[in-house]
């Protein structure tokens, strides 16, 4: 169940408390986020709308350890990452986080499978447990025959997938999708979202999604609109009216 | 190992510009491993020189002769054990640019001065009994194909002899004790180099080189052939066989210096290039090396990825080495009697390979230290 009041429901798998981000551009601090609370539990989908520089981005790199809050915590399953030094964040990253982008941001250099081994390098798993792996997380998202093509000679929705291949192929605690559809034609974008509905519905896995699109918005378990310094929940699945629920300040900016 | 695959994957990213930089390695290196060799060479006299020898030059230069009486003046010196004296001919074979060292030579004595040089015990024997005849050095037999029996003529502009040359038998080939050992020199018989010449260069020698019993005698006995010989008309200066070929080599410049200061221009040269390869190669992929970062690999194992990549570059210029392996002897053959033997030694080698670590590692470390510092938001950002 998704919360923003900061109350929070007991066991909640992402928590964030009073979160403040402030950029500073020349002589000017820029608040981006202020006092943001968020609960996020297990296998929720939760898909976050709002303007360009309503922070939607810098929230999602926040809760992913990217980047780290001016003011405020964070906690994923318990493990507070706020104070985490840069190593052990990179670390915590490795095996808690999905990431997918809109870009896909694969090697290009690197053919679909060795993209989706990628996270697996960073493990102890021997060189066939990772070829398991990899060729279940590719039979998963439907490119189990294209898997050595290099990305150049994918579709940009199939290119996708092997990103969501390579999200989701160390069995990361949840997964972060900045603007998943972006750059995709409607059908490839169906195709995509049909994949992340799956990986939610079938294998449980918790989504937090970034998108301009209300068609893939509407496809999460719960919306929320981040604009003008209100952080709003909108059309929740089981029909819970809109609400709006302060602590979220949010200015203009990145 | 697991990541060699990514990091040979980034290097063959773009194959013409891998081309080219580990092209410039591998001529730089070249470059180095030819230097070294040169260097080697012009300095390898004072290595392969018999601590046991001594040079008596005549004091105002080696151009200059000293009589051929101090022969057995010297070998009156206690500790002397034997003198062997050499002229140089200065001859060259049917055209000037087939040039090599030429020495008339004292065979008495020659032999037990100079054991390194081997001559087979029945060619020296031929060569005794033969006026005529002459021993050449296994390179230089190699460079113009000549065999034993062959007879050869030789022209020198020197000592009156311009207008006609002198015919040689070869009868026999010397090789050296060691790779390093000169074997380029054609050493005539003195008797009858001095029928050729004029009556006043009969009794006049081109230096002497004297073998002492023992090395620690050395300074008493080159102060006593000089204090003999002081304030005459041919006063002499001897010095240790090493400090001869040092003074050697200096009048050719301090080729030590110039060698180094290319190797060094060469080398920083190689550094800016390679380094700026290095940098346009990781801010090309800003964005990629930001994706890595995200999905979990360290600041230290992507400044591991850059500086694996400077390193492979540079070790695959090491070809440059291996082509000096296979060239330079070529060329010693080709410059034979022009340059001492050309050998690519192990050391150099060694030093090749050292001196492309360095500059691989140098060329990467900025590029993979800002690789390393980089945000992965702002990484993120750049497309």
């Amino acid at each position: 169940m998704v919360q923003v009041d900061g109350i929070g429901a007991a066991g909640s798998l992402i928590q964030a408390r009073g979160l403040d981000k402030t950029y500073r551009r020349g002589n000017e601090d820029i608040d981006v986020l202020q006092g943001l609370n968020l609960d996020v539990g297990k296998g929720d989908f939760v898909a976050f709308m709002g303007p360009s520089g309503s922070g939607k981005t810098t929230l999602l790199n926040l809760l992913g350890g990217l980047d780290v809050p001016t003011r405020g915590t964070i906690s994923v399953a318990g493990d507070e990452i706020t104070h985490m030094s840069r190593g052990k964040l990179t670390d915590w990253r490795a095996r808690h986080v999905g990431f997918i982008f809109q870009m896909y941001n694969l090697i290009p250099v690197l053919t679909a499978f060795q993209n989706v081994e990628l996270p697996l390098l960073l493990t102890k798993l021997s060189k066939a447990e990772r070829r398991r792996h990899v060729e279940t997380a590719l039979f998963i998202v439907g490119l189990g025959e294209r898997m050595h093509h290099y990305p150049r000679q994918l579709s940009g929705g199939q290119e996708q997938r092997v990103a969501i291949a390579r999200a989701i192929v160390a069995d990361p605690t949840f997964l972060l999708c900045d603007e998943p559809t972006g750059d995709l034609d409607r059908k490839s974008a169906d195709e995509v979202m049909d994949l992340i509905k799956r990986l939610v519905a079938e294998y449980g896995k918790t989504v937090l999604m970034v998108t301009h699109d209300p068609l893939v918005a509407r496809q999460a378990n719960t919306t929320l609109h981040l604009d003008k310094g209100v952080l709003v929940e909108a059309g929740a699945r089981q029909g819970a009216v809109e609400a709006v629920v302060r602590q979220g300040a949010i200015a203009g900016g990145v | 190992m697991k990541f060699s695959g990514l990091i040979l994957a980034n290097l063959l990213r773009k194959k013409a510009r891998l081309v080219l930089t580990v092209g410039s390695f591998a001529v730089a290196l070249f470059l180095f491993a030819l230097l070294g060799v040169v260097s080697d060479a012009f300095n390898r006299g004072a290595d392969i020189v018999s601590a046991n020898r001594l040079v008596t030059i005549n004091r105002t230069s080696i151009i200059n002769t000293i009589p051929l009486s101090y022969r057995n003046e010297i070998l009156r010196i206690p500790g002397v054990s034997y003198v062997t004296h050499d002229t140089w001919f200065g001859g060259v074979y049917q055209d000037p640019k087939n040039f090599f060292p030429q020495f008339v030579i004292d065979p008495e004595n020659q032999r037990q001065v100079f054991p390194e040089l081997i001559v087979p015990d029945d060619q020296w024997n031929t060569f005794l009994k033969d006026r005529q005849g002459a021993i050449v050095g296994a390179s230089t037999m190699e460079r113009f194909g000549w065999k034993v029996g062959d007879r050869i003529p030789i022209t020198t502009t020197l000592y009156g002899l311009q207008d006609k040359a002198l015919e040689f038998n070869i009868d026999g080939v010397y090789h050296g004790a060691k790779p390093e050992d000169d074997t380029t020199q054609f050493w005539l018989q003195w008797e009858y180099f001095k029928e050729s010449v004029p009556a006043s260069l009969q009794g006049q020698v081109g230096w002497y080189t004297i073998r002492i019993a023992n090395p620690d005698d050395a300074p008493r006995i080159a102060k006593s052939i000089d204090n003999m010989y002081l304030n005459s008309p041919y006063e002499t200066r001897t010095e240790t066989e090493s400090a001869f070929a040092e003074g050697w080599v200096k009048q050719f410049g301090n080729i030590k210096f110039l060698i180094l200061s290319i190797g060094t221009v060469v080398f920083f040269t190689l550094l800016l290039v390679t380094g700026n390869t290095m940098a346009i190669s990781v801010r090309e992929r800003t964005n990629e090396l930001g994706v890595l970062k995200a999905i979990g690999f360290s600041d230290r194992t992507v400044l591991v990825f850059i500086l694996g990549e400077s390193m492979a570059i540079a070790l695959a210029g090491c070809v440059g080495l291996l082509l000096a392996l296979v060239a330079i002897p070529e060329l010693s053959r080709v410059m034979a009697g022009l340059l001492p033997p050309l050998l690519v030694t192990a050391k150099t080698l060694a030093y090749g390979v050292a001196a492309a670590l360095v500059v691989g590692f140098a060329s990467g470390i900025l590029p993979a230290y800002g690789a390393m510092r980089m945000r992965v938001v702002n990484a993120l950002r750049r497309v």
